[in-house]
């Protein structure tokens, strides 16, 4: 086993002091929102970018005075107040800052601040943007709480604080049974996962008498085999819940019924990665338990077939996005999975992903604007004309995903998958199948949305959206384009302190996996083009008997795997308890009742209402008195 | 003085009383009957009180006369309502207060 070194973070000072603002403001902006009703229905939207903009900043100063100082000054710990103490447990609310919740804060505030901007063109017209503008704050900070607690139970905390926003916002147009019902799904979906979380965070109490990332670092080398596997598997079924891994994936596609700008911050960027930053963060448990990080590795894998297969088959381009999120986590969780050589690439990947698919998010909700909110990209077609803009950073988004040499996602996707290669070659090839297939999709969507003939319904003329949707959009392209090269020298030897990641040497130059790859990537563009390209796109999707597409449209039948496995038995259980309650306990219950009528019934005749029977039962009675009174005295 | 004979004559009293209570359907007769039973405590206690030479059971039949005029007032003021109703002074008939 390998035992890492794990620097304890140091004091905070200067302006570590002001970092819990970044959660603060945001939470304050928040409450101010819901709390003012309908006077600030006019500017409260600005307050909300305002917000996110200001934690924004302070993460920005605070990465630069990482930058400068010395590695072992970065890791700050900043200790705010004592929250629990209860014997001898004592639980004290801080914040970590250190490289890897550093990354996260830029990633979730700066994204964040994009698609809030983004947000006041795409809501303009909505009747509750005060409300849904609260909504989103709401998120950045209970997500600022998740990645900067320095403990797992404040980081349960923000975890629950996310599953809330998630679940507000994916049900934001409650007027929709359908968005209702996938909140409700979503949040019950997560609870699956929390309670993995639950135990974990209880199991950790127990063992190590603390939660604090410190302590469990430094005292998980002590676990028996047996408690290593099983709070790293608990700490697995909390990140499929929360990143819709196998086999709790189901509600991720059903949140697509949210606002689009939601499912760019909370469905592709930030909130569905937190169980891969949960793993990263939770190395030191895994690197105790083979079966553990075994486990991740094939949740991962699976995951990430498993949403490239759907990707391929839906016509609603944002489900497709959607199934390409999944896939995308699932690459992150294989890295995370495969050990100290993958945690620096999922993070990477973790962090191209949020530009390149927040990105294409707001594209397709640029699209969705220019189409009357039309979300099947069978009624699109030729839209690159029309909108220039959107098509041309959804492209760098496209060549970003597919990993064109170059893009962003080139650099971190491929470093999985050599990495995956390395760990075992089975794990290898599914990942380059998987890489196929997201050139494959994400072609089909090109180009049934952007390229061929127009197919749009009656009455739609697309337009551009207003500057405040493109500006976004534009920067999102950018950081797609670049991030993968800025970050590619630098990001394994910034993370190494903080997630023991084993430093690999990065080269430009493709090495044979990394042919193979482009090969496969050619492959599926080819393919894709050869299939959506030459031919004109039905416009109602051709009945097909093939099993892979009938699969892939019922989304591999989650949903009837779920129901089947757990709805189905638990409607069972509960009727078999209802029968119980109604054959067993009501009749007890009401015999008992029914037995009490029957005596009193029987008592009442007593009283027959007859003066003299009164009079009767008088003299008997105190005649009884009397004996018992001079028998007494005789005895 | 023994006050044997008072007893006896007590005892006799109250019986009668206790079965005209007992037996008689007529409301007036039952109440004379229960008037009988309180005189027979009061003989009692008069005697005793003679026998003993003190005065406490004379105080005591006093007060269950004044008592006992009270409750006349009530009692017949009750059975002259249920007789102007009913037509009739049976307590047997006047059994309405049951299930």
């Amino acid at each position: 086993m390998i035992t890492l070194e794990t620097l304890a973070p140091v004091a905070a000072t200067g302006m570590f002091d002001v970092a819990w603002l970044m959660i603060a403001v945001p939470a304050v902006s928040a409450a101010i929102l819901l709390l003012f009703g309908s006077i600030l229905d006019r500017v409260g939207h600005w307050l909300a970018v305002a917000a996110v903009l200001f934690s924004f900043s302070i993460a920005v100063c605070l990465f630069a005075h990482q930058l400068l100082v010395a590695p072992e000054a970065r890791a700050v710990g900043v200790v705010l107040f004592d929250w629990i103490t209860i014997g001898s447990w004592k639980i004290t609310v801080g914040l970590l800052v250190d490289q890897l919740s550093i990354l996260f804060a830029l990633l979730i505030t700066g994204v964040g601040s994009l698609i809030h901007i983004y947000s006041v063109g795409y809501m303009a017209h909505d009747e509750r943007k005060r409300r849904f503008f609260a909504y989103l704050n709401l998120f950045i900070a209970a997500m600022l709480i998740l990645v900067l607690a320095d403990n797992y139970l404040v980081l349960f905390v923000g975890w629950e604080g996310v599953g809330l926003a998630s679940y507000l916002l994916i049900g934001f147009w409650q007027h929709k049974p359908s968005a209702a019902a996938a909140a409700t799904k979503a949040f019950v979906m997560n609870r699956v996962g929390d309670l993995g979380m639950t135990m974990a965070v209880m199991s950790m109490l127990a063992l190590f008498g603390s939660s604090a990332f410190v302590d469990v670092n430094a005292r998980a080398g002590q676990l028996s085999p047996f408690w290593a596997t099983t709070i790293g598997l608990l700490l697995l079924l909390a990140a499929c819940g929360k990143s819709a891994q196998v086999p709790l994936q189901a509600w991720l596609l059903d949140a697509m019924e949210g606002p689009t700008p939601v499912s760019a911050l909370i469905h592709a960027a930030t909130m569905v990665t937190a169980g891969v930053y949960l793993v990263v963060r939770s190395h030191a448990i895994f690197e105790m338990s083979t079966a553990a990080t075994t486990a991740v590795v094939i949740v991962g894998t699976v995951t990430l077939l498993v949403g490239a297969w759907i990707g391929t088959s839906k016509d609603d381009i944002k489900k497709v996005l959607a199934g390409s999120t999944m896939s995308q986590i699932g690459y992150m969780m294989l890295a995370a999975g495969i050990g100290p050589a993958g945690y620096a690439f999922a993070i990477f990947h973790l962090l191209t992903h949020g530009f390149f698919k927040a990105n294409m998010f707001l594209g397709a909700g640029s699209v969705m604007h220019a189409m009357d909110d039309d979300v099947d990209m069978r009624h699109y077609g030729a839209l690159a004309r029309v909108l220039p803009i959107t098509s041309i950073t959804f492209g760098m988004g496209y060549l970003a995903i597919i990993g064109f040499p170059g893009w962003a996602g080139y650099f971190s996707k491929d470093a999985i998958i050599e990495a995956a290669f390395e760990h075992s070659t089975l794990v290898g090839v599914a990942a380059l199948v998987g890489a196929g297939v997201t050139a494959f999709y994400m072609t089909r969507l090109m180009l049934m949305t952007f390229f061929g003939e127009k197919r749009w319904r009656e009455g739609v003329h697309p337009h551009e959206a207003p500057k405040l949707m493109t500006v976004p959009l534009i920067i999102l392209a950018a950081l797609s384009v670049i991030a993968g090269f800025a970050m590619n020298f630098w990001i394994q030897d910034w993370l190494e302190p903080a997630v023991g990641n084993h430093v690999v040497e990065g080269s430009l130059v493709p090495g044979p996996i990394g042919w193979a790859t482009l090969a496969i990537v050619a492959l599926g563009v080819g393919l894709s083009w050869w299939m959506f390209g030459t031919k004109p796109v039905p416009e109602i999707a051709p009945v097909s008997s093939n099993p892979f597409t009938v699969a892939g449209r019922n989304d591999l039948f989650g949903d009837a795997v779920n129901d089947t496995l757990v709805v189905q038995p638990t409607m069972v259980l509960a009727r078999g308890l209802v029968a119980n309650d109604e054959a067993i306990i009501d009749i007890g219950a009401d015999g008992l009742g029914a037995m009490f009528a029957g005596l009193s019934t029987q008592t009442r005749r007593l009283q027959t209402g007859q003066v003299r029977t009164y009079a009767l039962t008088m003299t008997v009675g105190a005649l009884l008195v009397g004996l018992v009174f001079i028998l007494s005295q005789l005895g | 003085m023994s006050p044997d004979n008072y007893v006896y004559l007590a005892a006799i009293l109250f019986t009668i009383g206790t079965i005209g209570v007992m037996t008689r359907r007529n409301a007036l007769v039952a109440f004379m009957s229960v008037e009988l039973m309180l005189n027979a405590a009061n003989l009692v206690m008069v005697a005793f009180a003679l026998a003993r030479g003190n005065l406490d059971g004379q105080v005591a039949t006093f007060f269950v006369m004044v008592v006992a005029a009270a409750e006349v007032v009530v009692g017949l003021s009750i059975i002259i309502t249920i007789y102007r109703t009913r037509r009739s002074t049976s307590v047997d008939a006047a059994s309405l207060l049951k299930l």
